[in-house]
């Protein structure tokens, strides 16, 4: 069913005679025309994600002519990234992604306007940065942001273009049409940490994200034109492997809690709680194991006490954020343990403890006597000591 | 009568790597019953220790959601195609699996 985008505020916006130039291919089009590439330039769209699936959207978004596209991204370009997130150059490694985007996307199109938010998306800044926007795309990788960016797309009545893939597999929609379903209706609950079958093998096929990425473009851009026929209310499936598309119906639910008759959901929750995923995460056992919290090692390291802070994430971990300690994986401990100098008092980490426990343990059993792990980890250090250091 | 079960990617692992499979059934239930016999590790991803399907899993008989028809006494006819549609949401199975560590 099309959008009415004819609420679109219309301001006295012109083409000037390079993006006339520009976009000569779409103007010829009776189907956009003047009046569509001047309805694309007042668009504004907002990306929630320049990964796999912000690649195309930013770039096809970009070369159509969106207004104003906004990237909300926090993390950082990583060699494994250039796989499938084209929108990068080898020489973006280490760089924020949604500056990068921003630069190549200026670069495609420098006659758009693009605003980046490096921050994590969350309950308490959602409403906040989608209020302005007109349309929202959800290119997120996990169940607790796609459910958000839902919720706050729905409660401020903006269209959600969804797209999400699983290795060979790609699903595309549009929620939050007029009258049409959202994702609760699809799925009312996420699947409990760990019950899906994890990508435990790794990956994804790079160009996947490719052709679901740049449907949602597509949608986007028809929305946006009011043209076609929008995905709102059909699923579709993509199997890359036996190279096949197919449509289901989605059919909004009358007792979705969110969009439904008797609506329950009237703001943000809290949706790692909602899936399930602060409720699983184990308590970290460390009988035994000596500990310093966050608190503790600042007030060491600020008196100037010579530690040696060893990190024992992977790399593209500590590419998202890092206190500067030396980087050992865990599973390469073993084989690099001479790096360590065991007459130095040692504080081990990782992302929230258990990892480093393992590692303290490791070292323990090695001979090494002034060893600490880091409680809560690097999450914890985020939460007590500096909340600019990003959790992930 | 002759029906396909059509499996997504994640759950293919526990089916020998089908994507497809053919079953004689009556109704959609029948046809998964007949699924989870053949592959007995599908069951706990597609069904709650209860016997419910799983809320993130949608299975469609044709192009619509049983939810909206007859549930598992959906009642099928020769040539019918059932879909199983679990959510997915990319790269993610490895952040939320990641959790504890």
């Amino acid at each position: 069913m099309p959008i009415d985008t004819s609420t679109l505020p219309k301001q006295d916006v012109k083409l000037s005679k390079e993006e006339v130039l520009r976009y000569s291919r779409h103007l010829i089009m009776p189907e956009v025309g003047m009046e569509g590439q001047l309805k694309l330039k007042q668009a504004q769209v907002l990306l929630i994600g320049s990964g796999g699936l912000g690649a195309p959207l930013g770039l096809y978004l970009a070369a159509a002519g969106v207004g104003r596209l906004g990237l909300v991204d926090f993390d950082v370009v990583d060699s494994t990234n250039l796989q499938r997130q084209v929108t990068f150059s080898t020489k973006d490694v280490g760089r924020k992604k949604a500056e990068a985007a921003r630069d190549r996307l200026l670069g495609l199109n420098p006659f758009i306007q693009i605003d980046t938010f490096e921050t994590r998306l969350s309950s308490e800044n959602a409403l906040e940065l989608f209020k302005d926007f007109d349309i929202i795309v959800d290119g997120t990788d996990n169940f607790p942001t796609r459910y958000l960016v839902n919720d706050a797309s729905l409660l401020l009545g903006k269209p959600n273009v969804y797209g999400s893939i699983f290795r060979f597999e790609g699903q595309v929609t549009v929620f939050g049409a007029p009258d049409g379903p959202c994702y609760r209706c699809l799925y009312p609950e996420p699947p409990p940490p760990g019950l899906v079958p994890s990508c435990a093998e790794g990956g994804v096929l790079g160009v996947l994200p490719g052709i679901v990425g740049s449907l949602q473009a597509m949608e986007t851009i028809k929305l946006i034109l009011g043209v076609g026929e929008s995905l709102a209310g059909r699923l579709l499936l993509f199997d890359a492997l036996g190279m096949r598309f197919r449509e289901l119906k989605i059919r909004k639910n009358p007792a979705c809690p969110l969009c439904g008759e008797h609506r329950t959901i009237t703001k943000l929750i809290d949706y790692e709680q909602f899936c399930g995923i602060r409720g699983e995460e184990a308590p970290v056992v460390t009988t035994g194991i000596p500990e310093i919290t966050p608190r503790e090692l600042k007030a060491r390291l600020d008196r100037g006490d010579d530690l040696f802070i060893l990190d024992v994430r992977e790399p593209h971990e500590f590419q998202i954020c890092n206190i500067k300690g030396h980087l050992i994986p865990l599973g390469d401990l073993p084989k690099r343990v001479s790096e360590l100098d065991s007459s130095r008092e040692i504080v081990a980490h990782c992302r929230s403890g258990k990892r480093s426990a393992d590692a303290v343990e490791f070292l323990q059993k090695a001979g090494f006597k002034k060893i600490w792990n880091l409680k809560g980890g690097i999450l914890a250090w985020s939460d007590e000591v500096d909340p600019s250091v990003p959790k992930y | 009568m002759a029906v396909t079960v059509i499996l997504p990617t994640p759950l293919r692992v526990y089916a020998e790597h089908k994507a497809s499979v053919e079953y004689e059934a009556h109704t959609v239930g029948d046809a998964l019953d007949r699924l989870t016999a053949a592959y007995g590790d599908l069951k706990k991803h597609l069904y709650t220790p209860d016997g419910r399907i799983r809320s993130f899993v949608n299975v469609y008989l044709n192009d619509e959601d049983i939810r909206f028809l007859k549930q598992e006494q959906t009642p099928t006819k020769a040539g019918d195609t059932i879909t199983i549609v679990p959510s997915i949401a990319g790269g993610a199975a490895d952040a939320s699996a990641r959790a504890g560590a």
